[in-house]
């Protein structure tokens, strides 16, 4: 029986030792009180409960302590003190992309995922890179742009 | 556009891309029960017995026989109780509540109560319910003659589909009572709604009841009733149990247990002489479900909007909502408006169609006018400038040359676009606002000359804190962070009334804008300052008669024209928006760029509603209720929607605003539909349409 799950949260390195059944996002949410990940549907489907790990977008909702072992994981709490955020974060103010909110931290470390895979990407490829993502307000047009921006005026960051 | 239009960074948007942001469901959840909801199985049935498993310490099962209060959810009526004591009327209906501290434990006590059923006959279908919850008429003009004279006579019927909020916040609430007070908060659209009615269902005295809204994600209308209901719910068990009471929904319970936009049946005949409609002949029937919840409400603006933007001069219009054994149906941005415009602008489009005409003209031939009637018999009292409006759109998506090309196909791929003209009324149906609402704001300044603004409206992403914020701020000449703005709460906010009806910016922003002008006439330096505002009504309207119909709805409307074009593939039935171009005139927009993305999200559930979104109820019970099965519209789903805003001010409203939110929801659908019937070449009658309908009408 090993001692725990070692993985790195954020820049720390984190030892859980609870049940490797358990979803990422409660252990997140409940265990280590970091409520920036959302929770839309616990089913995979709508993207608010998005992290980054290893590199690649996660629901978190479907990830299973046991699997993320030796895994480095980026949470909202995390990448916001990043230059890159800030770079998305002005995009996404200029335009005022943010309603409700619920779906925008995950939005946020979509947009990472979509500019760190192609800096400058397409409309087509932003929309393909946020689709998983569920937004229930804003009809995705401001999000789209302010991903756009972004990338041009964030230009050397990713 | 004026200067107070010019965008700002929203003020609440650094703490939500930081995920600071918190939610009924960030609570710590520390030394609170969790709550979930024993619901009823059956669509209709007398509870014979409940049997509980043996429960641990520290767990409870509360039902009606404990409601300290009224076991009564005050909505609109009084129909929807807390928990059901003998007939459960839907699948789903609450039948008591089990809290305890482990979730886990819960779920699993919950699954092992049996209850014991009597089942009943349930009713499912509106059109053959003998129980009509509401019924509303009017008349004008003289359709018999009108009838009697007519060249041509036009009947048709048509169907709309029951639309899920789908916010992506499921609802939630925690509730404390301790010391004699009762604290309930959590996502919200209406914090004094959920007052009176936890008030009634505690018995507590007003006085110590506090209601405050947490930063909520999403509403749409849907967190406008069903609020109330889960708040008297959590209430009722924390007061039984002296402890902090948690009840979130999952995302499943949610779409099959709140409440969504009435499903419709519309049947029109109209008249037509010399090539114009001079009557029309309107019945309704809305799909109540089980309770009333806002249906008089929503009905009433249903019905108001007979005869949709085009003075018709002889006009007879009835609706009726009926119950049925179904989820009860409540608020959904547009709030009845949109099934009445969807029955009216078809039936529009084809009398022209047969008449040879292009929809397009024969509307604007129609459109109303300064100076001309309502459909209640009021009087439009602003310009419409609806014409210009379409053909801003017109030119935008190249209407006239496109309708030319895709005259005659043949091929696989097909493609159609279509034109709707619709509005919103803004603001409470007719003196709601004067003699039920009566709406109070109030502005505090402290010694150090900080503004705060004291106000029951409720910030659900639409934009509404930096909205006020800008407008006190631009009325006092002061710097945007000298003045602020809280989530409210019952206990510090006075009762401005609820956030619905698109009525916030134009009805409790203008008080607020007064309020601001008086503070700075009378601004005393050093000094705390507390100045009111209360509605006033507008002198030019001619007062409605709710018993006869007859008078000003509304102040005012909101106008919209809405351009959709789709590609239909014959032989699989899909259905693919090409663009979708919308014209909305809300007044004055108190922030660009907010006001731009309430229409650009408003538009994409519009469509959603045209082509995607259909929750399928059958025999009561709701078959999908995830995001796997009830598709809302994804970022690649549409290409970007385009918008404009016209701006046709209106006096009354804070720098000439008015209505906004809800407008952009009502014109999507029956541009939707239009444009693939043109593109098919088949008539259509009813929205949502579906591949599957496509493949239906096609063979
Ligand atoms: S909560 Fe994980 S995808 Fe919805
Ligand atoms: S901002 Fe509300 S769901 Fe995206």
């Amino acid at each position: 029986m090993p001692a725990g799950i070692n993985f790195n949260l954020n820049g720390n390195e984190m030892l859980y030792t609870g049940s490797p059944e358990a979803r990422l996002l409660d252990v997140l949410r409940d265990e280590y009180r970091m409520t920036g990940t959302k929770c839309g549907c616990r089913e995979g489907e709508c993207g608010a409960c998005s992290v980054i790990i290893d590199g690649k977008l996660a629901n978190s909702c479907l990830v299973a302590m046991g699997s993320i072992d030796g895994s480095g994981v980026t949470t909202i709490e995390g990448y916001s003190k990043t230059a890159r955020f800030a770079a998305l974060d002005k995009a996404y103010e200029s335009v005022s992309a943010v309603q409700c909110g619920f779906c925008i931290p995950g939005m946020i470390l979509a947009s990472e995922c979509i500019l760190a895979a192609t800096p400058h990407p397409t409309e087509d490829e932003i929309r393909t890179g946020i689709s998983g993502n569920l937004c229930r307000c804003t009809g995705y047009n401001a999000i789209v742009k302010a991903i756009g921006i972004a990338a041009e005026e964030g230009d050397g960051l990713w | 556009m004026k200067p107070i239009s010019k965008s700002v960074p929203k003020i609440d948007h650094c703490a939500k891309t930081r995920g600071l942001a918190e939610y009924v469901c960030d609570y710590d959840a520390t030394g609170m029960l969790y709550g979930r909801i024993l619901r009823s199985k059956h669509a209709k049935a007398d509870v014979l017995s409940i049997n509980l498993p043996a429960m641990p310490e520290g767990y409870d099962f509360i039902d009606h026989r404990r409601i300290p209060g009224l076991n009564r959810v005050h909505i609109v009526q009084d129909d929807t109780p807390v928990f059901a004591e003998r007939t459960v009327e839907y699948i789903g209906d609450p039948i008591g509540i089990i809290v305890g501290p482990e979730e886990r434990e819960v779920d699993r006590l919950l699954a092992c109560i049996e209850v014991e059923y009597d089942i009943l006959t349930p009713e499912f279908d509106a059109r053959k319910s003998p129980v009509a919850f509401f019924e509303y008429g009017y008349e004008k003009g003289d359709i018999a003659i009108a009838f009697a004279h007519a060249d041509r006579i036009y009947e048709e019927s048509f169907e709309t589909g029951r639309q899920e909020q789908m916010y992506l916040e499921t609802n939630g609430m925690i509730a404390e009572y301790a010391q004699g007070k009762m604290l309930v908060h959590g996502t919200m659209q209406c914090p004094y709604y959920v007052h009176t009615a936890v008030a009634e269902a505690t018995g507590l005295l007003p006085e110590d009841v506090i209601i405050a809204q947490d930063v909520t994600g999403g509403g749409f209308g849907g967190k406008e009733d069903y609020p109330s209901v889960l708040a008297c719910q959590a209430a009722v068990a924390a007061y039984v149990t002296g402890k902090p009471v948690r009840v979130v929904l999952s995302r499943r319970e949610d779409v099959e247990f709140t409440s969504k936009r009435h499903p419709a049946f519309c049947d029109i005949k109209a008249a037509v002489k010399d090539g114009r409609v001079t009557a029309m002949q309107i019945e309704a029937v809305y799909d109540a479900g089980a309770y009333t919840t806002m249906t008089p409400v929503v009905l009433q603006r249903g019905v108001i909007a007979g005869g949709g933007v085009y003075s018709i001069e002889n006009l007879k219009v009835k609706g009726e909502a009926r119950k049925t054994n179904t989820v009860p149906s409540g608020a959904f941005r547009g709030f009845g408006g949109p099934q009445m415009f969807f029955a009216v602008e078809m039936m529009m489009s084809h009398i022209a169609k047969d008449l040879g005409e292009d929809p397009l003209d024969f509307k604007l031939a129609h459109t109303a006018k300064l100076g001309d009637a309502t459909s209640t018999s009021g009087m439009h009292h602003f310009n419409v400038p609806l014409p210009a409006m379409m053909d801003e759109v017109a030119q935008a998506c190249d209407y006239r040359r496109k309708k030319e090309a895709y005259a005659d196909q043949q091929g696989r791929l097909r493609k159609g676009i279509a034109m709707s003209a619709v509005y919103h009324g803004a603001g409470f149906t007719g003196i709601g606002e004067r003699d039920i609402i009566k709406a109070v704001v109030r502005l505090r300044k402290d010694k150090d000359g900080y503004a705060e603004i004291l106000v029951a409206n409720t910030d659900i992403g639409q934009g509404l804190s930096t909205a006020f914020t800008k407008i006190v701020a631009q009325e006092l000449g002061l710097p945007f962070d000298r003045v602020i703005i809280k989530l409210p709460d019952t206990g510090r906010v006075p009762n401005s009334g609820p956030t619905v009806a698109s009525r916030s910016v134009m009805v409790v922003g203008e008080l607020l804008r007064r309020a601001a002008a008086r503070l700075k006439d009378e601004w005393l330096d050093g000094e705390e300052q507390v100045i009111e505002e209360r509605y006033v009504h507008p002198d030019f309207m001619i007062t409605f008669d709710i018993d006869k119909f007859q008078g000003d709805a509304y102040p005012t409307f909101s106008w919209a024209a809405t351009a959709v074009e789709v590609e239909v593939d014959t032989f699989t039935g899909d259905i693919r928006i090409l663009g979708a171009w919308g014209s909305y005139d809300i007044g004055t927009p108190i922030d660009e760029n907010i006001a731009v993305g309430q229409m650009e999200g408003g538009l994409v559930q519009s469509l959603g509603y045209g082509m995607m979104e259909s929750i399928a109820a059958v025999n009561g019970r709701i078959r999908n209720n995830s995001f796997s099965d009830y598709l809302i519209p994804t970022a690649v789903d549409f290409p970007a929607v385009d918008v404009s805003l016209h701006v046709e001010e209106y006096p009354e409203g804070p720098y000439g605003a008015k209505g906004a939110g809800e407008l952009p929801l009502v014109g999507g659908a029956p541009a939707t539909i239009e444009a693939i019937e043109n593109a098919i070449g088949v008539k259509l009658s009813k929205t949502p349409f579906l591949p599957e309908d496509v493949v239906k009408a096609l063979y």
